[in-house]
């Protein structure tokens, strides 16, 4: 199994610990003048996300975590899985719900995810920062209003609830920044 | 090349330049001779944990080595009758780059005979609100096992391994599987104290435990402790002084037990300073002795984020 040694420690490297992937976010590299060196490193759980601080005596190797991200298109859900498609290779990989995340509120078929495999296996699944998505489900809004102001909650077609303007009606189609969920605009011509 | 201008702008270069001339006016004041020592020697510090950076100068020379310190330089001066000596020079540490680390940085270091391990502490304290003056109230001095007992609850005098193992995991360390108890002490207390140092203006930690004495001789009351301290602001080392060794016997057995613990880890052994033990034969006089660290002061003097921010031409522009 391949390892790291401290001294490559950097963000974004990913190594195993106590059974799991980790990512590296931040390295401080510590050393007495006279003394023992160390690295104090803050890691995230792929699996689980939370971040925790470890530290490692300078010089010690830790192993390698096998993963990778993929840029991957989504194809269906089958009721318990959701089905990828590598769109270079046509090889296809199966997400469980806990590697789907929050991206099940945001995905629909053929989006380009970026997709994190763990010894092969899909780990988590990021959606696209920008989906368009229809509107199943609003109340009708008062004509005329073009504020933007008040707003009101509105039922996209994979199941999500954004808040938007009074004026966006059903069968309309909106962009969404994922990455808070909230409505940007209306999707123009798509 | 974008980069080859350098890192530190023109203003902390011209107050790099101030710091130095204060310095050197501090030790004029008080009759400290300025000295100057070579950079590269036969020997090395074989301290098991100072990596030193080998250099060739022809084929008659066997290794050479970048010094780490000019500590070896300096006794021999005062065993030589220099009297009191001080230097501003550059020194090498092998792999050492970081937020607070550069490979080649400026050293203070200076020797007081007739000083003990408390007086010379006052004058580290004398310089440091000179050069430092956000250092607004006199450092909170406390030992090594006294701080370590406030902030860990754990009394390093009866701790078993396994108290400081489960100590150790419990702060996040990650104990190796060889050799699992080296530097988990040391490990402890840097993470354990982070946050109290941060709170005080300035920290002096003094008697260290006796495995970690380095150069510093061992307390007469009690051979526990070693004569060392560290002077600490903001979190960060800034000097670390002893009052010092002069035992040859007693340093030669050290030198072949930090020998010792390379050979256990697999590092190269390093030549002994045979000047240096002839020249303690002869006698070096009761002294303290101290390095502080130039770049790490000019950090905490212009609040700057990192070493590299003080420095001209930082690695990897160097």
């Amino acid at each position: 199994m391949a390892t790291y040694n401290t001294s490559e420690f950097r963000g974004g490297l990913k190594i195993m610990l106590d059974g799991d992937p980790y990512s590296i976010i931040e390295n401080e590299f510590v050393k007495p003048g006279k003394g023992q060196a160390f690295n104090r490193v803050k890691v995230r759980n792929l699996k689980t996300g939370r971040v925790i601080e470890k530290t490692f005596r300078s010089g010690e190797s830790v192993d390698a975590a096998d993963v990778m991200d993929l840029s991957l298109q989504y194809l269906y859900n089958d009721g318990e899985y959701w089905h990828f498609m590598d769109p270079d290779s046509f090889e296809q990989y199966q997400a469980d719900k806990t590697a789907i995340g929050d991206a099940v509120n945001w995905i629909k078929e053929q989006d380009l995810c970026s997709v994190t495999l763990w010894n092969g296996q899909p780990l988590s699944v990021e959606a696209p920062n920008f989906v368009t998505l229809k509107i199943v489900e609003t109340d009708p809004g008062l004509k005329g209003d073009t504020s933007g102001g008040g707003g009101k909650p509105a039922t996209l077609e994979t199941g999500a609830v954004v808040r938007v303007p009074l004026f966006v009606q059903i069968d309309e189609v909106i962009k969404v920044d994922t990455r808070n969920g909230e409505y940007v605009s209306r999707a123009k011509d798509e | 090349m974008s980069d080859w201008r350098p890192c530190a702008s023109m203003d902390l270069l011209r107050d790099r330049a101030e710091a130095l001339a204060a310095i050197r006016h501090f030790f004029s004041e008080r009759q400290v001779l300025e000295v100057d020592t070579p950079a590269l020697a036969s020997a090395a510090n074989p301290d098991a944990s100072i990596d030193s950076i080998t250099a060739k100068a022809g084929p008659h020379t066997g290794p050479l080595f970048l010094q780490t310190s000019p500590e070896f330089f300096m006794k021999r001066l005062l065993c030589a009758g220099s009297g009191p000596v001080y230097q501003l020079c550059h020194v090498f540490r092998n792999d050492e780059q970081g937020r607070n680390h550069n490979p080649e940085f400026t050293m203070l270091e200076w020797y007081r005979t007739g000083f003990n391990m408390f007086d010379l502490i006052d004058e580290v304290e004398a310089l440091m609100s000179l050069l430092i003056p956000a250092i607004d109230a006199p450092a909170t001095r406390i030992t090594y096992h006294g701080l370590f007992e406030q902030t860990t609850g754990l009394d390093l005098g009866t701790a078993t391994r396994a108290d400081i193992r489960a100590l150790a995991r419990e702060l996040g360390i990650v104990i190796p599987a060889h050799h699992p108890d080296e530097g988990l002490v040391e490990m402890i207390f840097n993470i354990a104290t982070d946050s109290w140092m941060k709170q005080q203006p300035a920290v002096v930690v003094h008697h260290f435990p006796a495995d970690q004495a380095s150069l510093a001789m061992l307390s007469p009351d009690d051979p526990h402790l070693a004569l060392r301290f560290e002077y600490y602001v903001d979190g960060l080392e800034l000097a670390n002084g002893f009052q010092e060794l002069a035992d040859p016997h007693e340093q030669r057995r050290r030198f072949e037990a930090d020998n010792a613990r390379r050979r256990k880890r697999g590092a190269q052994t390093m030549p002994i300073d045979e000047y240096l033990l002839a020249a303690l034969d002869h006698g070096l006089p009761p002294c303290s002795g101290v390095a502080a660290g130039i770049d790490r002061i000019l950090m905490i003097r212009n609040r700057q984020p990192d070493i590299a921010s003080v420095m001209a031409f930082p690695f990897p522009r160097a």
